[in-house]
């Protein structure tokens, strides 16, 4: 039935000098020796195929796999109290209470959304609500944090449009919500964006799913889109090596999105799930077949027999081997009783899914695939999913590194002539706004849909996205995802810690109990001792702060090889924090509200002089020093703080200070509603001994700007203070000032900035670039 | 019982007041995406909403059908095109178009307006948007026909606002029919403030020559519910301007007492 020639396991054992093409699919040469050990022989044409994407980077973490342990190893019986699937599984599922369950997870597409930026970040929607699904959860959000090169490179234009409209594209078309993710450009990402994406669902208790293969006799199904010759290789030979000019183009490791056919299979699994018709299930990504049928297998009873030619195809001359490693996307693999056979296929013929039975779950330890009667795959599966290689990659603290943070803005060129007059300080406000980093970014998030499902109670650009759960007691879910990669350039220990805390933060000022944390740990080259280091030190200091935070990590992803040229990318380990809210109708916005006139302004926190990695210092050409200083603790009792408050209904509006620090904060929450205030930051300067140009651009952690009527203003205080926790009341709200005053220890009075010229400032800067989305 | 609105299957809500005895289909083909937001809206306006199955002809006695947003059939040849040819479809363009008797409501959301077009059931198309991207936006319309069976509760030219989503919703239509549409008051909701698509005349709705069918680009669904929908002058996300397009049909179907 074939034109070529089939390499069966009979042919492999009497051709053991055949030469295999392993070094092209990425394997080392230590790595083919192991394959042959295992074996006992050459491995044929499709084993080999098998092993070299399963062992690849992307799928079995060989380099970060020894690091990540921290996350299981440094958690305490408390933090596993609402835990209900942990690390290991296609995402991590925390307990809701009431019969709920959430499972939520972050991942990346960053090589295949630099070659094709479309599809690239396409199908990094659709593979990440795949995971989701395979829990038992309808998906009801995602989020998106994406990071670019300079806003002015060439590179940057091509990108980031494709980027956008392929997340728009593919996520509009499934019915979730876009609720929020981050835009950074910084020329460390030219020619290497990254482009995450988070997904959340909700389900009930006994809908969870896993994906193991149980109960000999069952049947094994592959359902969805057809298997065609797209993304072949793409976890291997894309994901897990650097670019380089030299090498021919990658774009057909780029797998290609079906949207239409991914929300079928939403609704399919779902009725799948409810009407309890599936043993175990397994997503399609990275690997495929060689994925779905390894794991499964090895998760179950450990044997599991398939017919390679039962599989339907998009292209009927893939081989054996592209068959196994293709990344065709919209699939799903299940395993099922004989006896919910013909109702499964009933399921499939509502929704019109196009399926067919592979073969069956087997006690024999071995996963045999066969092709047309002949065997051509016969391993122990185990070997190819979980006994991959596992690298303790040398690391070095980077010969650089002092030197770096021996260069602290003050000191530097950068850090002279600093604005200290109220119409200097005026300027650079409305120039913080309007540069990339800090401009409204609305252009990207107007091309998503915040509305669809009709339980969105927060999203961009409010610190947190927010998501009901449950319509009748308005249970519900915020999410926010940060990561500063300046800071953890600095210091990645402290970055990471930073990029958890703000993200905590967050999570917390919208007024959600943080609950768990998923990461996407993207870094460069892990065969640079330097890169590794950073790797290693950001893990550390992550799983640390889990610890003190007491909020385990249920899951994530690691994208290593993030480098172009030798340059590799800022350490960026994107941290997203999940929350829960017992109604979410208490969320706290993060701007002042139309009907707030007069409302006290208070900052909570205390600022220091913290300018190194900060905005400002960014918009000078400088990055050196230290980032600013963690202090964990604090950022518990500012976050109880923030959950009473809304709980209790005492605050209007919330924001955190991050990039930008005070001054951004100020504007940030005037321009959500456009309502104006009136500030004064001579207080503030003298309490904590600071010039007024530190107190607004300053970046200290663990501060968050609020505002409350006056009626709540004692109530308010009194618990600040009884937590010891400073507080400091900077102003009012004034909805009819139109613009924002701030007053301080300035030789020329305040300062003010209309609205109306800030708003512009604000928000022209993207689609000039990128063109204006209204006629 | 789920607190989730369940897509397909028994839909019933409790029987305490008259206006529940309207009971309101809401299709849901393969890739609509609103529907559970379509049927939440009928139940916060007090009506029954009853889910229809594209692959059925049967409309299970309802007494109006919404279509509600999404990409059926992933909108891959043209946006509303094969949906169009759903059995529901054909049971509904019979009963809409009837000539005699009260023809049967039918309100079309986004994807729904465009399937309603492409069953002729209402006249003109959705090209892509001018500026060639998908947006959504908090989008403020002009209700400038009150006569229909889906917008008697509101003043006439009215401002409501509420979200919009979409990347194909530049209606276009010949300048006959533009010309009718506008001389018989046929424009039921028009886009104040900029364009956001191009649309001909800033037409964001229309109606056929009956009333009793109407079509729009942008979603009321998402404007029922304080907390959920889009930003008002009270607050964050608290616009419910949507929901009069629900109570609407709710009351010209069981007589008016709203």
């Amino acid at each position: 039935m074939s034109d070529f020639n089939i390499d069966t396991v009979e042919n492999a054992g009497n051709t053991p000098d055949t030469e295999l093409p392993w070094a092209e699919l990425g394997l080392k040469a230590d790595e083919y020796e192991r394959i042959l050990d295992i074996l006992g022989r050459r491995p044929t044409a499709a084993e080999l195929a098998m092993y070299s994407v399963m062992w690849s980077e992307h799928c079995s973490y060989k380099s970060s796999k020894v690091h990540l342990r921290q996350f299981g190893d440094k958690v305490t019986e408390e933090m596993k109290k609402d835990l209900m699937v942990g690390i290991g599984e296609n995402a991590g599922v925390t307990d809701l209470g009431d019969g709920w369950a959430v499972t939520f997870k972050i991942e990346s597409h960053n090589h295949p959304s630099y070659v094709e930026p479309y599809q690239g970040a396409a199908t990094g929607i659709g593979g990440i609500v795949r995971d989701i699904i395979s829990m038992g959860a309808r998906p009801v959000a995602v989020m998106d944090p994406l990071r670019f090169g300079d806003i002015d490179h060439p590179d940057t234009q091509r990108v980031l449009p494709g980027v956008v409209a392929g997340i728009g594209g593919y996520g509009n078309s499934l019915g979730l919500p876009n609720i929020g993710g981050e835009v950074v450009f910084d020329s460390v990402y030219q020619q290497n964006p990254l482009v995450n994406a988070l997904a959340v669902g909700v389900m009930k208790h006994e809908d969870l799913r896993l994906a193991n293969a149980s109960g000999v006799g069952n049947k094994v199904v592959l359902f969805g889109a057809r298997t065609g010759g797209d993304g072949i290789g793409g976890a291997s030979v894309l994901a897990s090596e650097s670019f380089d000019d030299t090498k021919p183009s990658k774009r057909p490791a780029v797998q290609v999105g079906d949207p239409f056919a991914e929300k079928v299979l939403i609704e399919c699994c779902l009725e799948l799930f409810h009407n309890n018709l599936v043993e175990g299930i397994q997503d399609l990504g990275a690997a495929g077949i060689s994925c779905a049928t390894s794991e499964l297998a090895s998760n179950g009873e450990g044997g599991m027999h398939v017919e390679l030619t039962d599989v339907l195809l998009r292209d009927p001359t893939l081989t054996p081997g592209e068959i196994l490693m293709s990344e065709s996307q919209e699939r799903m693999m299940a395993v099922v009783t004989p006896e919910n056979a013909e109702a499964f296929e009933a399921v499939m013929s509502t929704w019109g899914v196009e399926f067919s039975w592979l073969g069956e779950v087997t006690d024999t330890g071995r996963l045999i695939i066969e092709w047309d009667g002949e065997t051509i795959v016969d391993v122990d599966p185990r070997t190819v999913a979980h006994d991959g290689p596992v690298y303790e990659r040398p690391y070095h603290r980077p010969t650089w590194q002092d030197t770096l943070q021996a260069d602290t803005f003050r000191s530097s060129e950068a850090g002279q002539g600093l604005p200290a007059t109220a119409e200097d300080l005026g300027e650079a406000v409305l120039e913080l706004m309007s540069s990339p980093n800090m401009a409204d970014k609305s252009w990207v998030t107007d091309q998503f849909d915040r509305f669809v499902g009709g339980n969105t109670a927060l999203s961009q650009p409010d610190d947190s996205g927010v998501i009901r759960v449950d319509e009748e007691t308005g249970l519900g879910v915020g999410l926010a995802t940060d990561c500063n990669d300046r800071y953890a350039y600095l210091d990645p220990y402290t970055g990471a810690q930073l990029a958890l805390a703000e993200a905590y933060r967050n999570v917390a000022t919208a007024g959600a109990v943080p609950l768990a944390v998923s990461d996407c740990l993207n870094f460069g080259s892990p065969e640079d001792p330097e890169v590794m280091w950073q790797f290693a030190e950001a893990v550390r200091g992550l799983a640390d702060a889990c610890m003190e935070l007491g909020i385990p990590v249920t899951g994530g992803n690691v994208s290593l090889y993030n480098q172009t040229a030798g340059r590799a990318i800022h350490p960026t380990p994107v941290v997203g924090v999940l929350g829960k809210f017992d109604d979410v109708s208490r969320r706290t916005p993060s701007g002042f509200q139309r009907w707030a006139d007069g409302q006290a302004i208070y900052l909570l926190g205390t600022t220091r002089d913290e300018l190194d990695g900060s905005e400002f210092a960014r918009q000078r050409g400088h990055l050196g020093g230290m980032p600013p200083a963690l202090d964990l603790n604090a950022e518990k009792v500012l976050g109880e703080i923030l959950i009473n408050a809304s709980r209790d209904g005492m605050i209007d509006a919330a924001h955190d200070l991050s990039e930008g620090g005070l001054a951004a904060a100020l504007a940030e929450m005037s321009l959500r509603f456009g309502v104006g205030s009136r500030t004064s930051v001579h207080e503030l300067c003298e309490r904590d001994g600071l010039d007024p140009f530190t107190a607004l651009f300053s970046e200290s952690q663990g501060r968050v700007l609020v505002s409350l009527p006056r009626s709540e203003e004692l109530r308010f205080t009194d618990m600040t203070t009884a937590r010891g926790f400073p507080a400091l009341r900077l102003g009012v709200v004034d909805a009819e000032s139109g613009g924002i005053e701030v007053a301080g220890p300035f030789s020329d009075g305040s300062f003010g900035i209309g609205l109306d010229e800030l708003k512009e400032a604000w928000s022209s800067v993207i689609p000039s670039k990128f063109g204006r989305v209204e006629a | 019982m789920t607190a989730e609105t369940p897509l397909i299957g028994d839909h019933t809500a409790p029987e305490t007041s008259p206006l529940a005895g309207a009971r309101i289909g809401v299709v849901t083909f393969p890739g609509t995406l609103d529907d559970r937001d379509a049927a939440r809206a009928v139940r916060l306006g007090g009506g029954t909403p009853v889910p229809l199955w594209h692959a059925e002809d049967a409309l299970h006695g309802v007494d109006a059908v919404i279509l509600p947003g999404g990409f059926s059939y992933g909108d891959y040849l043209r946006a509303g095109a094969i949906a169009r040819f759903a059995p529901v479809m054909n049971t509904i363009i019979t009963e809409a178009g009837a000539v005699a008797g009260s023809p049967l409501p039918v309100l079309g959301i986004c994807n729904g307006f465009q399937i309603l077009t492409e069953a002729h059931l209402l006249p003109g198309s959705m090209i892509k948007n001018d500026h060639l991207k998908f947006t959504c936006r908090d989008q403020v319309l002009r209700v400038e026909n009150t006569e229909t069976a889906w917008t008697s509760q509101f003043t006439q030219n009215e401002l409501i606002t509420v979200p919009m989503k979409n990347q194909d919703g530049q209606y276009v239509v010949d300048d006959a029919t533009l010309h009718a549409l506008e001389d018989q008051g046929r424009v039921v909701f028009r886009y104040v403030g900029a364009s956001p698509n191009g649309s001909k005349n800033d037409i964001a709705g229309v109606t056929n020559e009956r009333g009793n069918v109407v079509g729009l680009m942008p979603h009321p669904e998402h404007a029922v519910e304080a907390g959920y929908g889009p930003d008002d002058a009270t607050g964050l996300r608290d616009g419910t301007d949507g929901l009069t397009i629900f109570t609407s049909v709710v009351s010209s179907l069981t007589g008016g007492n709203a």
